[in-house]
């Protein structure tokens, strides 16, 4: 248990002097603007919106530079400027079908419509340090020729071709279309609760941290939990955000912002209840976060054990296991509190432990004296 | 501040108005600026709402089709103001979201909003809103053509139908 302390003031403001100090660095290297990072670390940019639930560029930015570069850091202070705020409207849901698509790729179909579009990608790059960056010199980048034709628009999604025949499990919206949708779950009001519905699973899973849940998707993969998963889709793009704002009374549209949509397609052998079918996972983020987007698919997934009738053994299948521990502001406060002093907890055990170790050896000399 | 919640404004002007807002919510500041003092004539106005900046949270669809789900806040400023200049034939009121937090961007979105409400001021701003998304299409063109470049054909390789 942590107890509070008094005193160390003079030492926190130094230490904070200190950290400023290496914040900054050697003072005649140039500082970094927020600029350059939203510009020239877009994918750190992209994370850090993700799991700290906020999208704003600049503001994010700003919170990687406070935090020299702990994108987990990052994201704390992004979550806690966020209360600061308050909420002007919900939006209505995206439609990435509309999306204006600058990557996508299937592992299910290689002719289909609209085509593969590799879009910017590491996924063919030789993985080899290019020296040429650390020259320096800010050689503009071998011009890219366009194509004549820009990608088909709109692009339709991999699952709505494989709807068609039933062999994939459709997703409609919660209710009944008579009484209107449900509002979604909210992690921001609400504490979370179980079980939980796949709303509160997606939210959750998209705030989540990335290597958590880069792992649970791993560990699924390699037969805790397997769900045998395709990467059906995979897309890029910019989609527009619309609201109704009470004032007006009609959809309006308040700008765009990029996300990155997952749809992994599941082997389902069927069940009591379910004809054999194809299941599905999905993942969804802010800005460029592939590998994030492919883990929530998988551990969506693998969270929906319980609808499909499947025996929940393994941690990926364990919603609560799950759910509560994604977030890493949570964890990381959590791990981190053991470093706050804990002197007279501490204390209290240490008395246990010499009493406990005292009678140990009263019963051992007793015992040979006997 | 419900007495500047004016009446829905329903009916069949409604979908100009709509892509007009969105043109200006994608409008740079600086753009609009440029915009606004390239009116022959840019009008005074009173706020009803000065620029607030707040959140909205944005919704997605299980498997883009599904049950609604809260995917993330993003930052987003809005406005409300009312041209105080009777001399464009009409009292209008001007209404701003949009995504980000620059106040001033909201600011012309909702001045540009009213005057394109009014039959003497709608002119000139209709030519303003047509650049605008003009140079937004031929963005967006430019990076779906470079995406476009790198759309490629994958070949199965499959035993014994390699050509002899």
């Amino acid at each position: 248990m942590y107890v509070a302390v008094k005193g160390g003031e003079k030492a926190i403001l130094n230490s904070h002097k200190l950290l400023a100090e290496e914040r900054r660095g050697d003072p005649s290297v140039p500082e970094v603007s927020l600029r350059q990072i939203d510009q020239q670390l877009g994918l750190a940019v992209d994370r850090v919106m993700t799991e700290g639930s906020l999208y704003d560029r600049g503001l994010v930015a700003l919170a990687i530079k406070q935090a020299r570069g702990d994108l987990v850091e990052a994201v704390f202070l992004l979550r806690a400027y966020r209360t600061t705020l308050p909420r002007l409207a919900v939006s209505e849901p995206i439609d990435t079908a509309a999306m204006a698509v600058r990557r996508r790729v299937s592992a299910t179909y290689k002719d289909l419509p609209g085509g593969q579009v590799l879009g910017p990608t590491y996924d063919y790059t030789h993985r080899l340090l290019d020296f040429a960056l650390a020259a320096e010199t800010d050689a503009p980048p071998e011009a890219l020729e366009p194509a004549e034709e820009p990608v088909a628009h709109p692009m339709l999604r991999v699952c709505d071709v494989l709807g068609g025949e039933d062999l994939l499990e459709p997703e409609t919206p919660a209710g009944d279309p008579a009484s209107g949708e449900p509002e979604p779950f909210d992690l921001t009001r609400e504490p979370l609760s179980f079980p939980a519905g796949r709303d509160q699973r997606l939210q959750n899973l998209a705030r989540g941290d990335e290597g958590f849940l880069l792992a649970l998707g791993y560990s699924t993969q390699r037969g805790f939990g397997g769900n045998h998963p395709f990467a059906g889709e995979i897309r890029l793009g910019e989609v527009s955000v619309e609201i109704v704002p009470e004032e007006l009374g009609f959809a309006i549209d308040i700008g765009e912002i990029t996300v990155t949509e997952c749809q992994m397609v599941n082997q389902f052998a069927g069940s009591a209840s379910r004809p054999a079918q194809f299941t599905r996972g999905y993942g969804l983020t802010f800005g460029h976060c592939e590998r994030k987007a492919m883990a929530m698919a998988l551990v969506d997934r693998a969270l929906r054990c319980r609808e499909l009738d499947e025996t929940a053994r393994y941690p990926a299948q364990d919603e609560e296991f799950v759910l509560y521990h994604s977030d890493n502001v949570e964890a990381s406060g959590f791990v981190q509190h053991l470093k706050l002093p804990h002197y007279v907890d501490f204390q209290a055990e240490l008395e246990l432990v010499r009493r406990l170790r005292a009678d140990h050896g009263d019963a051992r000399r007793k015992e040979a004296a006997e | 501040m419900s007495e500047i919640i004016t009446e829905p404004e329903q009916g069949p002007g409604n979908e100009a108005r709509r892509r007009w807002m969105a043109v200006l919510a994608r409008a740079s500041r600086a753009e609009l600026e440029a915009e606004w003092s390239d009116l022959p004539r840019p009008p005074s106005y009173e706020w009803l709402r000065r620029p607030e900046v707040g959140l909205v949270m944005v919704r997605g669809r299980a498997g883009g089709t599904g049950q609604a789900f809260n995917l993330g806040e993003m930052a987003v400023t809005r406005c409300a103001l009312r041209l105080a200049d009777a001399a464009f034939g009409a009292v209008a009121t001007g209404h701003a979201y949009v995504k980000g937090r620059d106040r001033r961007h909201a600011e012309l979105a909702a001045a540009f909003d009213a005057l394109l409400q009014t039959p003497d001021g709608r002119g000139p701003a209709q030519e303003a809103v047509r650049r605008l998304a003009d140079r937004r299409a031929a963005e967006r063109e430019q990076r779906s053509r470079k995406a476009n470049a790198t759309r490629v054909e994958f070949f199965t390789m499959v035993r014994g139908e390699n050509p002899r």
